[in-house]
């Protein structure tokens, strides 16, 4: 399987500002690629350095083995959904679709086709003829899609494109958006800021903050061992044991991190690894209660199935996990 | 939680001041009633009613020999109207009012372009202040102005002759049409002043149109394969049109209207603007004084039309 996307040691600083700081990451041929981030912290702009709307302040960037810099956006065989869909409101759908045949000079009729078929897939036959502001945010976003897919791109980014959908739709899209990367085989290359989102849909996911890659893995190794602080912090919600714990779990490393659901809550005096601590919070979240206990001074999260009692507020408790659950993480 | 909350208590504010809000809050009808009126007033009575009471005038006719105005519904004036003499005068304002519109739509777009798209803080500001700074001074002192500038002894003629161009503005000059003694007292001139006087009432319309185009639909058509020319015909240039048609019905109707301008620069051939200062006033007839400001009407009239039908007002 060949490399679709290069990035080394790309940086793209605007003045003082380092958007993208060193980012080195490579995206094989195919592959459901997510850049999970907090708002500012370079995803997006990695995006906009893929598409060509950006260009690097330094390193190098191929697409397929060709060098990416100084390639305007109109000669990449790339194509983006934006964030806001960013459809053309004075065409119809039919012609928003077929956008980019047309001015690649396809013929007439055949770009009618393409179109019409690139509509279908994306389940909106026969919206041809309406206008981008009689649509729905849903259907925006499938012709987005289709506008993108029409042109046969080798890598497709989609920057935040369910952002704007409401939950039920936002799964459901999520869900089609997998099928149809497979069915395609296309190089996705997703950019979001929701860690569920790009749990649940990517290959593999670069977890980005102030314009670094903090951790690049599969989503079960970002969610289960988060190298640093911030990932365990931002995917999911993970419990981050101070130095204090660590010592007293005999771990030997500044940080470690514990996930609230691989925690038990017992009886104090009970467990192999336990700490003992005071129940200081409880919410009730549907399958789980989330129940705060306070460890000498530490707030440690813990879901608790809904079908187990919650004990009182202020009353004493051990946690207790397997001894594989805690991870030691890099200090940062 | 045993925090206590201090609840804030509303003033009482009856009084008549209070008791009219209150009426105002409950009947919201009333209040847009109360404001709207005096406008509507102002436009549906002095303003349309005018327009009507001219309207009428065209349809009645003068008496050669008294000179006064016979209130009989005729069609003569009309007739009067489309004389020869008369249509050479409706044929040179309407030519000239749309080359002026043309060339200050070509100025216009790439200053506008610049504005909306990229200038910023301070530039901004200078771009406003650029744009609308001429229009605060008076309209005859620039008319002047430009009279002294275009003259045979102006600083046109001065530069070009410093920089040994002085042939080519000679050989301009004695184009026929276009040309003339001076460039003060040819139509060339009578064009620079009207595209100099009405080209803020281009750009800002052309602006406001492209301020209103996301940035994101340009990076979408260049995405999707679309060269710079591509994107500016497809896209950009449908999405401004709006803006250029309200800023050619500004230029087009103020310079079918103006009679200044080519009083003062140009030849002395008579514009609309012109013949119905001379026709109600020296010549005191009302009627085809009245009939000549329909022309623009008409034609005004006719051209949004035009423009809704190719489809200019579709991305409004």
């Amino acid at each position: 399987m060949s490399t679709a996307v290069l990035f080394d040691n790309v940086s793209r600083h605007f003045g003082a500002v380092r958007a993208v700081d060193g980012v080195n990451l490579e995206i094989a041929e195919g592959e459901f690629f997510a850049m999970l981030g907090p708002s500012g912290s370079g995803k997006t702009t990695c995006l906009r350095l893929m598409a060509g709307f950006e260009q690097p302040t330094g390193g190098h960037i191929e697409i397929f083995g060709e060098t990416a810099e100084g390639v305007p956006p109109y000669r990449r065989s790339v194509n983006t959904v934006f964030q806001d869909y960013a459809l053309f409101p004075h065409l119809s759908i039919l012609d928003n679709v077929a956008y980019g045949l047309m001015v690649k000079g396809v013929g007439r009729e055949e770009r009618r086709r393409a179109a019409e078929d690139a509509l279908a897939m994306v389940k909106l036959p026969s919206y041809g003829s309406r206008r981008p502001g009689q649509l729905s945010g849903g259907q925006r976003q499938r012709v987005a899609l289709a506008r993108a897919l029409v042109n046969k791109p080798k890598v497709l980014l989609l920057d935040e494109p369910l952002g704007a959908l409401d939950l039920k739709l936002r799964e459901q899209m999520q869900e089609e958006l997998k099928t149809l990367q497979k069915s395609l085989g296309i190089t996705f290359v997703f950019v979001t800021h929701d860690q569920g989102e790009a749990l649940s849909m990517a290959d593999r996911i670069a977890v980005f903050n102030d314009g670094r890659i903090q951790q690049l893995g599969s989503p079960e190794e970002v969610y289960k061992q988060p190298k640093t602080r911030f990932v365990a912090d931002f995917v999911g919600s993970s419990n981050v044991l101070p130095a204090k714990l660590c010592q007293k779990l005999g771990v030997r490393s500044a940080y470690a991190s514990l996930r609230p659901e691989a925690i038990l809550l017992s009886p104090p005096g009970e467990g192999a690894l336990s700490l003992n601590g005071t129940v200081s919070a409880h919410s009730f979240l549907g399958a789980v209660n989330r129940v705060v206990v306070d460890v000498d001074g530490a707030r440690i999260a813990v879901a608790s199935p809904a079908a187990l009692a919650v004990p009182n507020v202020g009353s004493p408790v051990t946690i207790s996990f397997a001894a594989h659950e805690l991870h030691p993480m890099e200090d940062a | 939680m045993t925090a206590v909350v201090e609840h804030i208590t509303i003033p009482d504010r009856r009084g008549p001041a209070g008791r009219l809000s209150d009426f105002f809050w409950k009947h919201p009808h009333v209040l847009l009633t109360v404001m709207l009126a005096p406008p509507l007033l102002w436009l549906g009575v002095v303003y349309i009613g005018s327009l009507f009471a001219l309207l009428l005038q065209s349809f009645f006719s003068i008496d050669d020999f008294s000179g006064l105005i016979n209130y009989e519904f005729t069609f003569a004036t009309y007739r009067q109207l489309l004389s020869e003499t008369n249509l050479d005068i409706i044929l040179r304002t309407v030519s000239m009012a749309a080359i002026v519109t043309l060339a200050s739509a070509l100025i216009a777009f790439p200053i506008a372009y610049y504005a909306a798209r990229y200038a910023q803080g301070k530039w901004k500001v200078l771009f406003y202040l650029g744009i609308m700074l001429p229009l605060w001074s008076s309209y005859l002192v620039k008319i002047y102005a430009w009279k002294l500038i275009l003259a045979k002894e102006g600083i046109v003629t001065w530069f070009l002759a410093k920089v040994h161009l002085q042939w080519l503005l000679d050989a301009w000059l004695s184009l026929p049409v276009v040309g003339g003694n001076s460039l003060s007292v040819s139509y060339t001139g009578t064009f620079i002043v009207f595209v100099y006087v009405w080209l803020p009432f281009m750009i800002l319309p052309i602006q406001a149109a492209l301020e209103r185009v996301p940035g994101n639909l340009i990076e979408a058509s260049s995405d999707l394969g679309g060269t710079p020319a591509q994107t500016f015909r497809h896209v950009l240039f449908p999405l401004a049109l709006p803006g250029i048609v309200a800023g050619s019905i500004f230029t087009f109707s103020l310079t079918l209207g103006d009679y200044i301008i080519p009083q003062i620069i140009g030849s002395s051939r008579l514009f609309i603007g012109q013949a119905v200062y001379a026709q109600q006033g020296t010549a005191g007839n009302i009627p085809l004084a009245a009939a000549f400001t329909v022309v623009p009407i008409v034609i005004m009239g006719a051209y949004l039309y035009m423009a809704k039908r190719m489809g200019a007002f579709d991305a409004l």
